[in-house]
């Protein structure tokens, strides 16, 4: 069991707790960036697959984990970072400048939905996120001029400093490239939890009258969250758009928004590790799903829903017997461990609460 | 006369969009938690009445199929809650949204595995066809909706108005504990509820199912029947039934009169404006909360 004498203040928000922990991540990224040279052509694509949903998986995150807003919206902003990234590029820029303006666009315009959006609570601010799904497919094809509607898009070759990047010639490049980009993603998501503004998105989070009380202006906080939030969902956008080389207005389609909130709900909500967690189930699990049915003797024949409804069943048996998640059941172990043989059952009991309405009647 | 026609058939369907909005303001009446999967217990309602009555499948007569469908979706909505949703008793919102999200999809997956994934017609007495008043066509289906949803729409307010029950209802979703202290049974209250919006969702379905084919994706229209939720006032059940002719009302003369692309954009922009301008609907029952 390692302990943790702190002596200042700065040893609470420390980005790593200890040389170990530091070292484990390092292990990681190093295991990362060679893993081109292990793996076959399919499985560095399913890698890639994984590391572009935890960015996505990591915006929503921010939103809904950390300041408590829950969106089913995330696929329109998914969708304006990749075609603002492809229109960009398509308009002679660079990648390295479309890639980033596609993110800041993506968030200002989601600062800019929130304004209204942030007034709503819990429910109603997931309808009208629902509501702006809905709206975005529709919304590609009315602007066929730009969007090219029905029709689609397809991705340009990236090119960085002369080198050529892409999905499907080079795909190892490409990993590196989300490689990166996660990397940067993580960094900066764990570095705002550890700034003022992060802890005040908490605060939000676990209760707006104590936030405000403490001197949170809460709807800047909302505002502030969506937009980043927003910003890096659109950086994932845009990836996914390279990933899958064509992409049309139903591409980012509710099931996406959906599919999306519950992989950060099986991951483990409000945890940096759960978004991870959640891209390798949701990125598995159709592979999972068509080699059982192989093991099993289904044929190649499809069963429609069968995904989803897989999905569907996991989600419930999560929130109904492990509502923190992969995450949450890893820590559990893990301090089971750490504390043998101190560990007792009730240490993640949570306090029942008890509802009140704010209607009248 | 083409605007009556089009007001009757937007009214009609108006009128599924409320019965199915009207489950989901029972349940958030009642457990202040909101049931994405309506729309899916509608379309499970419609299937198990189709499954009932086609002669390829069961082949009893309607009548008796219909109740007996009401009967198995309450029971039904009632297991859900004693079986899953008492167990997030205490959780967030958040986690009974997402929890009946992935309910729709399973429901969805259970119902195109049972009863296939093509459209099929519900051989309901209520499709004998169409008769014509005076140049607008008016089909049995549409009055038999219009006529069923009113008058459900009346007896379950005032059911939530007079009754002991309805009322306890209320009082659980205000405040749980103070309901505990004051003796009401509010787990089985809210097991009742749910049973109660199953049994609005068949209804809802039957009805769906009587005026064309349906399929498990029908589920889908719940998303529409929540725009109308909203656009009435989550909490209030005339408010819902409103909200749902707004929405079916717009629908055709939206297609009539806009370009095309435009129509189907619609309902939703005008639940945006309306959760911009009026939060909480145009029936709204909310006050600031003072600390």
């Amino acid at each position: 069991m390692r302990i943790h004498f702190k002596t200042s203040y700065n040893h609470d928000i420390r980005l790593f707790p200890d040389w170990w922990s530091f070292l484990v991540y390092a292990t990681l990224i190093v295991i990362a960036v060679v893993l081109p040279w292990v793996l076959d052509d399919f499985f560095l694509g399913e890698v890639t697959n994984v590391l572009i949903w935890a960015i996505a998986g990591l915006g929503l995150m921010l939103l809904t984990g950390q300041t408590g807003q829950a969106s089913l919206g995330h696929a329109a902003f998914l969708a304006l970072g990749c075609y603002s990234c492809i229109i960009f590029m398509e308009q002679g820029w660079p990648f390295l400048i479309a890639f980033p303006a596609a993110g800041i666009l993506t968030g200002v315009v989601g600062t800019i939905i929130a304004i209204p959006a942030i007034r709503l609570h819990g429910i109603y601010l997931a309808i009208a996120t629902i509501a702006l799904s809905i709206l975005a497919d529709d919304i590609i094809v009315l602007m066929e001029p730009i969007t090219d509607g029905v029709s689609g898009k397809f991705a340009p070759m990236i090119t960085i400093f002369g080198i050529e990047i892409e999905r499907w010639t080079t795909p190892d490049r490409f990993y590196w490239l989300v490689l990166a980009v996660t990397i940067l993603c993580t960094l900066g998501y764990r570095n705002l939890l550890r700034s003022p503004l992060g802890r005040a998105f908490a605060a939000v989070r676990d209760s707006e009258v104590s936030a405000s009380a403490m001197g949170v202006h809460i709807a800047r906080a909302k505002a502030v969250a969506f937009g980043i939030s927003c910003a890096i969902t659109g950086l994932a956008g845009a990836l996914m758009g390279f990933y899958a080389g064509a992409f049309n207005n139903e591409t980012f389609s509710i099931v996406i928004s959906i599919t999306l909130l519950m992989m950060i709900v099986i991951g483990g909500l409000g945890s940096i590790h759960g978004a991870f967690f959640g891209a390798v189930v949701v990125a598995f699990l159709p592979q999972f799903l068509s080699m059982t049915k192989d093991f099993v003797g289904g044929g190649s024949v499809a069963i429609p829903g069968l995904e989803t409804g897989v999905f569907g069943m996991i989600l419930i048996l999560f929130i109904l017997f492990e509502p923190m998640g992969i995450y949450g059941r890893w820590m559990k172990i893990r301090i089971w461990f750490e504390l043998f043989p101190f560990a007792r059952k009730d240490m993640f009991k949570r306090q029942k609460s008890y509802l009140k309405t704010e209607r009248l009647r | 006369m083409e605007v009556v026609q089009l007001l009757v058939s937007g009214l009609a369907n108006g009128c599924v969009y409320g019965l199915i909005a009207l489950g989901f303001v029972l349940i958030y009446k009642a457990t202040e938690q909101v049931n994405f999967a309506q729309g899916d217990f509608m379309m499970l309602g419609a299937f198990v009445c189709l499954g009932l009555t086609n002669a390829h499948y069961v082949g009893l007569p309607f009548w008796i199929a219909a109740p007996l469908t009401i009967a198995i979706m309450a029971v039904l909505g009632y297991l859900l809650d004693f079986f899953v949703l008492r167990h997030l008793f205490g959780q967030s919102q958040t986690a009974v949204v997402i929890l009946t999200i992935a309910l729709g999809f399973v429901i969805r997956f259970v119902a195109g595995a049972i009863w296939s994934h093509e459209p099929q017609t519900l051989e309901s007495p209520l499709a004998v066809g169409d008769f014509n008043v005076g140049g607008v066509v008016l089909g049995m289906a549409d009055i038999a909706v219009i006529v069923v949803t009113v008058l459900l729409t009346y007896f379950l307010y005032q059911f939530f108005q007079r009754t002991k029950l309805g009322l306890a209802m209320q009082a659980a979703s205000q405040n749980q504990m103070a309901a505990y202290f004051m003796g009401i049974p509010v787990k089985r209250v809210q097991g009742m509820i749910w049973g109660l919006s199953g049994a609005v969702a068949a209804v809802a379905g039957i009805l769906f199912a009587s005026k064309g084919a349906i399929d498990p994706n029908a589920g889908l229209l719940g998303i529409k029947a929540f725009a109308a939720a909203v656009i009435g006032g989550f909490g209030s059940l005339p408010g819902a039934l409103m909200g749902g002719l707004i929405v079916g009302v717009i629908e055709p003369f939206a297609s009539r009169y806009f370009p095309a692309g435009y129509s189907q954009i619609a309902p939703y922009t005008l639940l945006l404006f309306v959760l911009v301008f009026r939060p909480n609907g145009l029936f709204s029952q909310v006050r600031i909360k003072k600390v």
